[in-house]
């Protein structure tokens, strides 16, 4: 199990620049903040921790010469490996990007792989906004223990039950209310 | 046989991603066919997931060959006897209590190369299990909670489930059967020999058997081939529907 580890413990919140971090690169971390998910569009990609790392490119070099854009590259992980969103994104933080003034180059990469631990706590409050139950916080423990009661986003009684654990989309579980006996997203905890 | 380390993790990463693959491609034939709503959403995202893992292994497999074969030219122009996908994720779907028992069976496999995968001194393979084991561990809890369900449930349902468990129990023995390119790997310490898995898949698969009610088949004789080319008349069928496009339209491009 230490593998389920790695990437949750003390890392309690999402990628972002780091403390004095250039001004190209917080420039492209402003523009990344209005890339929203194509299936959640009340997150961004960043709020949903899928971006990893922005750095800054050698003027001279790369593709980004010739037209005075300034170069970047922007790696992002998918949340799901089949999540189909992957492609959409990775065009829409080069669109942002190239509207910010920057030419970015999207590299994908699978590890370490993505958790729901960096989600930010703006992107949890957010999921629970639009009325889809955020992913408990702390590590893995849904995934090996008996599940807590979820409260229903609606009514917020926890008499709830799980419909499927797959649902709309591949990072979400189907659940209903008994109370309202409304069904609810649940983002799943991965 | 004797190959390089190149050549097994090409052999090594096709296999997995055709397994994935034709699974994952069985799966998507429920798509607006499953018993109820959720369980269609439910056989379809397993699908989703199991194509995504057949992208990255082709794509390892590609880079390993050295040949330019990307993910597309491996997974759309090659014929089936250039497929090394388990002949039990070929076998067609059936019933639902058919598709769920197959599922299982492969996904108690997968669950336990994963998890030893994941530790892989491989960068590329390390990188790929990790990712997956977190959706196959969610496959398995899918598939064994339907096995339990079904195997333990009305008299058809239990009889449904213990013909599809005694059919395709002899496609099992595939699973841990080692090839030239997996022990290579096995040793080079870059992944376990096959026949390491199974006892704690069997463990796995005695326990659900027992909570479902169902009979665990005996061990006979196994259906091998899959990992030589040799496949049932079913994936030819499989392949001419997933790679028509391409084969018809070999430039086209999204």
């Amino acid at each position: 199990m230490a593998h389920a580890e790695q990437a949750g413990g003390a890392n309690a919140g999402c990628w972002g620049p780091e403390p004095g971090a250039d001004p190209r690169v917080l420039t492209a971390w402003a523009a990344l903040a209005g890339v929203m998910d194509p299936e959640i569009p009340v997150l961004s990609v960043v709020d949903l921790g899928i971006v990893r790392s922005v750095v800054r490119d050698d003027d001279g070099g790369g593709d980004g010469g010739g037209d005075g854009r300034l170069a970047v590259t922007v790696t992002v992980t998918p949340t799901y490996s089949g999540c189909p969103a992957t492609g959409v994104i990775v065009l829409e933080v080069e669109t942002a990007l190239a509207r910010a003034g920057l030419d970015a180059t999207v590299r994908v990469v699978i590890a370490p792989p993505w958790t729901t631990d960096w989600i930010s706590e703006t992107g949890r409050a957010k999921l629970a906004e639009v009325g889809i139950v955020p992913p408990p916080a702390a590590g893995k423990r849904a995934l090996t223990a008996p599940q807590e009661a979820i409260a229903c986003p609606l009514c917020g009684s926890t008499d709830t039950a799980q419909i499927s654990r797959f649902g709309s989309t591949a990072c979400k579980a189907l659940h209903r209310c008994n109370a309202c006996l409304e069904p609810f997203d649940v983002f799943k905890c991965h | 046989m004797t190959i390089d380390t190149q050549q097994a993790l090409f052999g090594f990463a096709l296999r997995l991603g055709d397994t994935s693959l034709v699974l994952g491609h069985r799966l998507s034939e429920w798509c607006g066919h499953a018993p109820e709503l959720e369980e269609d959403i439910a056989l379809t995202n397993i699908a989703l997931d199991l194509v995504g893992h057949a992208r990255l292994w082709l794509s390892l497999a590609g880079e390993a060959e050295g040949q330019g074969r990307d993910e597309d030219r491996l997974a759309y122009r090659r014929d089936v006897f250039d497929y090394r996908n388990h002949l039990l994720v070929e076998q067609p779907n059936r019933d639902f209590g058919h598709t769920i028992v197959r599922q299982f069976l492969h996904d108690a496999w997968s669950v336990e190369l994963y998890e030893r995968l994941a530790t892989s001194p491989d960068a590329g393979i390390a990188g790929i299990a990790a990712k997956a084991l977190k959706e196959v561990r969610y496959h398995v809890q899918h598939s064994a909670e339907w096995v339990i369900r079904l195997g333990d449930g009305t008299a058809i349902s239990r009889a449904k489930t213990q013909d599809a468990l005694d059919r395709l129990w002899p496609y099992t023995g595939e699973m841990f059967e080692a090839d030239a390119a997996s022990s290579a790997l096995a040793a080079a310490g870059i992944a376990p020999d096959p026949a390491d898995l199974r006892a704690a898949w069997a463990a796995r698969v005695a326990d659900v058997a027992a909570e479902a009610t169902l009979t665990r088949p005996a061990d006979g004789w196994m259906h091998k081939g899959g990992l030589r080319g040799e496949h049932s008349e079913h994936l030819g069928y499989l392949l001419a529907e997933m790679q028509f496009l391409p084969r018809a339209y070999p430039d086209a491009v999204w």
